[in-house]
């Protein structure tokens, strides 16, 4: 089992007001599943993403990633929980504007240590794995979206992450561009990843093996995606 | 531990960083720059002048002690020294009789006289009357020729020994031993030459005639007040000859047990001191002036950066988000206020040196380059790189990684 969540909850507090934003959920997600999360804006998708991705923290309940767990953790543990076992492929793409492309992908590496020459050894063989050899010195603004987002695709493969955790990762690019970038996801879990993807396009979520839906906070349905 | 202790992968960060924004990065550590050129100039300068002064004040000799009127260094009533009798030639003659301590003993008294040879006149050069001994306590050395002789002051012969450059201004080719040269209207037989000693302070050390102190005496009057120079023998310390001078003069002066002093023994440590303690309140206002720059220039810093901050939201939620700690975060912000810092500082030492020369330059002296202003440059800076830049790289560390990826 590579995600085992118990009965959390997420509460955030707005002033003096309790506002939930996850309702005692409980899910659990195998190695090489291909999920997707859906829901309205407030349904809770983006919290339990924060959660999945250990960004946040969750106020009630368990949550254990690849063996351990991640519920009572310091803001340092998480980040090294984030580094070792967390791709990010984000909606903006959030590339480091005046860092090559090769930098930009080798920057998880910096922080768990790796020598520079093997960074980029592990860098550009990413940058391959994603068509974009031969961009390696471009900077981010001399990339098109879908290269941009290729980029950000290679940052998040490089440390061979357990969960690639992708948020939105077509909505800011053409439906030509997104197809390209869902065929790489499609072919990531061929090859034995794990990915989580949360959209509001069901077109996205057909890609996936699993949809599971959100409504106020509580998971509305959890099954395959209709073909 | 994943922490990258490698320090350059953040120096090259911050590196890339500043230089992405050269202009910003130039004005942010203007302060800086300002603050530390300050000192160092100041600091090149003082050093430069104390190379010098040591140097010529070395020539007084540190052996040597001078019975004057005056004090070298005056305190308080001027008018309390101008009433003291004159130091006389029968005191020295006590000293001489009585001195169990010394090495050489010479009296020197002085006047001005215009000096001819031929053709060629020199205005207005000082005369001194001394003894053989005189060539000991003022370290002179004879280029060609010899110094006075005991016979020759003890004979009150009409005869001179000359600076370097009476010698360059009354003699073109001529060699001048032997040539007699007129001193005021009295002729003097030439017998010796000087070694060159150079300039202090753009006055020439060179522009001098000896005579024996009888000559002098009997040519330019005997009741002028003298001053005696003594060098202490190698065994006895100063403070013992010192007490030996006081006890001969006071009884000489016939001085009440309960009375001051009338005669002052000077010493080249008093001159040293007096120089270091104008040197050291001169180095006290510019540390004053550089510090309050270097904290401006702070201040400067800790604005940009806290501007810059803001600006990279975003980089760091991104930094966070892959697995930056907050360890990471804050080395990488100190780091960047370090090094624009450094920067700022290690283009002040560069200004500063070259100010430093030409301050030096205008006096006809050399800087050399110190270990002491690059480290005070290097060293102030970097610590002020690092006061101001902890709070921002403090704050940095602390943001949200959700919140800072969503930032706008």
């Amino acid at each position: 089992m590579l995600i085992q969540i118990e009965n959390v909850s997420k509460i955030y507090q707005l002033g003096q007001v309790e506002v939930p934003a996850l309702k005692h959920i409980s899910l659990s997600i195998e190695q090489n599943e291909y999920v997707s999360i859906m829901g309205p804006s407030g349904s809770g998708k983006s919290t339990l993403m924060n959660i999945i991705g250990c960004l946040d923290v969750l106020s009630e309940g368990r949550y254990v990633l690849n063996g351990q767990d991640v519920s009572n953790l310091t803001d340092d543990q998480l980040a090294q929980i984030r580094n070792k076992e967390i791709g990010f492929v984000f909606q903006t793409f959030n590339l480091l504007p005046r860092a090559s492309s090769l930098h930009n992908v080798e920057l998880p590496l910096i922080y768990n240590g790796t020598p520079r020459n093997k960074r980029r050894e592990l860098a550009k063989t990413a940058l391959e794995r994603v068509g974009l050899a031969d961009r390696a010195d471009h900077k981010p603004n001399e990339l098109s979206g879908g290269q941009r987002q290729r980029v950000a695709i290679a940052r998040a493969l490089i440390n061979n992450p357990s969960l690639i955790l992708a948020d939105e990762p077509t909505g800011n690019l053409d439906s030509k561009t997104g197809d390209e970038i869902m065929k790489i996801f499609d072919d990531l879990h061929k090859a034995g990843n794990t990915i989580i993807t949360v959209t509001h396009e069901e077109s996205i979520a057909k890609h996936s093996k699993r949809l599971i839906r959100l409504l106020d906070g509580e998971i509305l349905s959890d099954q395959a995606p209709e073909k | 531990m994943y922490t990258f202790s490698r320090i350059n992968e953040y120096i090259i960060m911050a590196w890339d960083s500043l230089v992405s924004h050269k202009m910003r990065s130039l004005l942010t550590t203007l302060g800086i720059l300002i603050g530390v050129t300050t000192i160092i100039t100041i600091v090149t300068t003082i050093q430069g002048l104390n190379q010098y002064v040591y140097g010529q004040l070395s020539n007084i000799g540190a052996k040597t002690i001078f019975v004057e009127k005056y004090p070298w260094v005056i305190k308080g009533d001027f008018w309390k020294y101008r009433n003291r009798k004159n130091i006389t030639y029968k005191e020295y003659r006590a000293l001489k009789k009585s001195l169990t301590l010394a090495a050489h003993i010479a009296p020197e008294v002085y006047t001005s006289r215009n000096v001819s040879y031929k053709n060629e006149k020199f205005d207005n050069i000082p005369i001194i009357g001394t003894t053989e001994e005189y060539a000991a306590t003022s370290s002179l050395y004879p280029e060609t020729g010899r110094f006075l002789t005991a016979l020759d002051v003890h004979s009150n012969r009409r005869v001179c020994v000359l600076g370097n450059e009476v010698v360059e201004r009354l003699f073109s080719k001529e060699n001048p031993l032997g040539r007699r040269i007129r001193i005021g209207v009295e002729q003097y037989q030439v017998i010796g030459v000087l070694e060159k000693k150079g300039n202090f302070f753009g006055q020439s050390m060179d522009n001098f005639v000896i005579v024996p102190i009888g000559t002098f005496r009997h040519v330019y009057g005997g009741r002028r007040g003298l001053r005696i120079a003594i060098m202490s023998n190698k065994e006895s310390s100063l403070d013992d000859l010192k007490d030996e001078i006081r006890g001969i003069m006071r009884r000489v002066r016939k001085i009440k047990p309960a009375d001051e002093d009338d005669f002052s023994i000077n010493q080249q440590d008093m001159l040293s001191n007096l120089y270091n303690q104008l040197t050291g309140t001169l180095f006290a206002i510019v540390f004053v002036i550089g510090g309050i720059s270097l904290v401006v220039g702070g201040i400067g810093i800790m604005n940009i950066m806290l501007v810059s901050v803001t600006e990279r939201t975003r980089e760091i939620g991104i930094r966070k988000a892959i697995g930056a700690k907050r360890s990471n975060i804050l080395t990488q912000f100190l780091i960047e206020a370090i090094l624009v810092s450094s920067v700022g500082g290690l283009i002040g030492i560069v200004l500063g040196f070259i100010g430093g020369s030409m301050v030096l330059a205008q006096m006809q002296l050399s800087a050399g380059v110190s270990i002491l202003s690059i480290a005070i440059g290097f060293g102030f800076s970097a610590f002020v790189g690092v006061l101001a830049g902890f709070y921002p790289a403090y704050k940095a560390s602390n943001l949200n990684p959700i919140e800072s990826l969503h930032y706008e």
